[in-house]
């Protein structure tokens, strides 16, 4: 049967076809194609990798600005209470330094009640001793006269020292 | 819709009388014998039938080394029976009880019909340089495409083309071959867009295709030969030591060579499987719409209504055959491109490292 029986003349032109087919494209088509449609693959995945890492700065600086925020929330609290920290500080130094101060003259003036007394006291001894003296010569003075008299004048000279003072 | 259905009755219409008319001529000439109509569609041919003609051919040039040199002719002095005569050599084509049936042969002085060495430029020649023309224009289309507009995908026709290419260096050559992939990819893209325009232009029924290329043994033989040859020309080390010394018990292979044999043996089982799927797939699909095909005329010759009845059935499920048909062309493309891939990587493969088994 003609079917199943290779032709020679047909295998050889084949051959030829092919060669010259297979040669053409070689030399001239599957070069350019192959690397037309290498090349835009690679601009795909390319383009889907810089898609990707886009994506992901995106979202690391979206993490980074909430962190950002976060923290500075966080400073402001912080000085917040800082601040709040430091009046009451300050209000307990204005007050301690009040306190100090009122001490101060309160001490100050102790001193110098202290002092006048001591001065008072002196003035008072050194006039009990005068008044005393002035006592004692009348005292003196009477004594010859009358025991009476003398007793009488001493009761007098007290009473009138006690309403002198 | 009903347009289509309009032109398929007009063309029904215009068909009918001269089957009938033909039928008259074939009813001089004797009963059909459908056997050699279809053997005659399906092989080989000098000049090119037209349709609707039975007598003219496009004459195609004959090309054959007779016992004296070199002759070229016309097909169209042989074809209707004539006999050429150049110097003292004569040539006609076989008759129907030569042993060269349909043949061009040499007419020695003695009467005795010798084949002479024929290189003729066939009906499948010829159809064999306009599928060459073909893919050349449509890649070469797609070239120029290329050139002038890079990194934009073509549309339409040529987006087809490249999404073929795409499908087959992608998913088929790609995915097998891996880091060979760009060095076999030309052999193996060109086999495909030659088998695929081959198929394509056999279902055609008139002139630029009509010939059954890859239904046709010395077709599909030739394109395996070229798979064997690069698959046993690019193969490497590790293929030809799996070939003569596999990884068996020394048994398998020392006295007497059981596995080399077996392995030799299938380095030509894989051609020759890749040789008869193509020519077989093809000349069933050729064959089977043909019969339909002729189904009318046996059963028109039994009667009106029953050729009527055939018509309808064989019509309706003809288109149907030649649209799988369609799908088998591609289909038988991709599955001859993927074995000559599967068979030049394994050609190619890197020998298996043994890795340690971890202890247990």
């Amino acid at each position: 049967m003609e079917l199943f029986k290779p032709d020679f003349g047909l295998i050889f032109w084949m051959f030829v076809a092919f060669a010259v087919l297979f040669f053409i494209l070689w030399k001239f088509a599957w070069p350019v194609i192959l690397k037309s449609v290498d090349s835009r693959a690679d601009l795909i995945d390319k383009g889907v990798e810089y898609a990707q890492n886009a994506k992901e700065q995106l979202d690391k600086a979206q993490q980074t600005a909430d962190e950002l925020i976060k923290s500075a929330q966080r400073q402001q609290a912080d000085m917040l209470r800082e601040a709040d920290k430091l009046k009451s500080q300050m209000v307990d130094e204005a007050r301690m330094a009040a306190q100090a101060e009122a001490q101060k003259v309160m001490d100050a003036a102790k001193a110098s009640i202290a002092q006048q007394q001591k001065e008072a006291e002196e003035a008072l001894r050194s006039s009990v001793g005068a008044i005393a003296l002035d006592i004692a010569q009348k005292v003196v003075q009477q004594r010859m006269a009358d025991d009476k008299a003398q007793q009488q004048l001493v009761d007098k000279l007290l009473t009138e020292i006690e309403s002198q003072n | 819709m009903k347009r289509l259905f309009l032109i398929f009755a007009a063309l029904l219409a215009i068909a009918c009388p001269r089957a009938v008319a033909s039928g008259h001529d074939d009813a001089e000439q004797g009963p059909i014998n459908p056997k050699e109509i279809i053997f005659e569609h399906l092989g080989d041919g000098y000049g090119w039938e037209v349709p609707f003609d039975h007598h003219h051919r496009i004459p195609l040039p004959c090309i054959v080394w007779g016992s004296d040199g070199l002759h070229v002719f016309s097909s169209a002095r042989i074809t209707g029976g004539g006999v050429y005569r150049d110097g003292d050599v004569e040539f006609k084509l076989g008759g129907k009880d030569s042993e060269y049936h349909g043949k061009i042969v040499e007419i020695g002085p003695d009467g005795k019909e010798t084949r002479p060495f024929d290189l003729s430029v066939t009906k499948n020649v010829c159809a064999l340089f306009i599928s060459v023309v073909a893919v050349v224009a449509v890649l070469m289309a797609l070239v120029r495409y290329y050139r002038r507009h890079a990194y934009r995908a073509p549309r339409k026709g040529l987006g087809f083309v490249e999404l073929l290419i795409d499908f087959i260096y992608g998913s088929v050559i790609k995915s097998t071959l891996g880091k060979n992939a760009r060095r076999f990819a030309p052999y193996l893209l060109t086999v495909f867009f030659f088998i695929f325009a081959m198929n394509l232009f056999g279902l055609i029924v008139v002139f630029p295709g009509g010939a059954n290329l890859t239904g046709n043994i010395a077709i599909t033989l030739v394109l395996a030969l070229l798979t064997f040859l690069v698959t046993n020309i690019f193969g490497n080390r590790h293929y030809w030591k799996e070939i003569f010394w596999p990884d068996v018990p020394l048994w398998l292979k020392f006295p007497l060579p059981i596995m080399p044999m077996i392995e030799i043996f299938g380095m030509f089982t894989k051609p020759a499987a890749l040789t008869v799927r193509l020519f077989a797939n093809m000349m069933g699909g050729h064959m089977i719409v043909l019969v339909l095909t002729l189904l009318i005329f046996i059963f028109a010759a039994v009667s009106a209504v029953a050729g009527g009845v055939a018509t309808a059935v064989a019509m309706v499920f003809s288109v149907f055959m030649l649209l799988i048909d369609v799908l088998v062309s591609f289909i038988q493309a991709y599955v001859f491109t993927m074995l000559s891939t599967i068979f030049i990587s394994l050609a190619n493969e890197e020998p298996h490292h043994h890795e340690a088994k971890p202890v247990e």
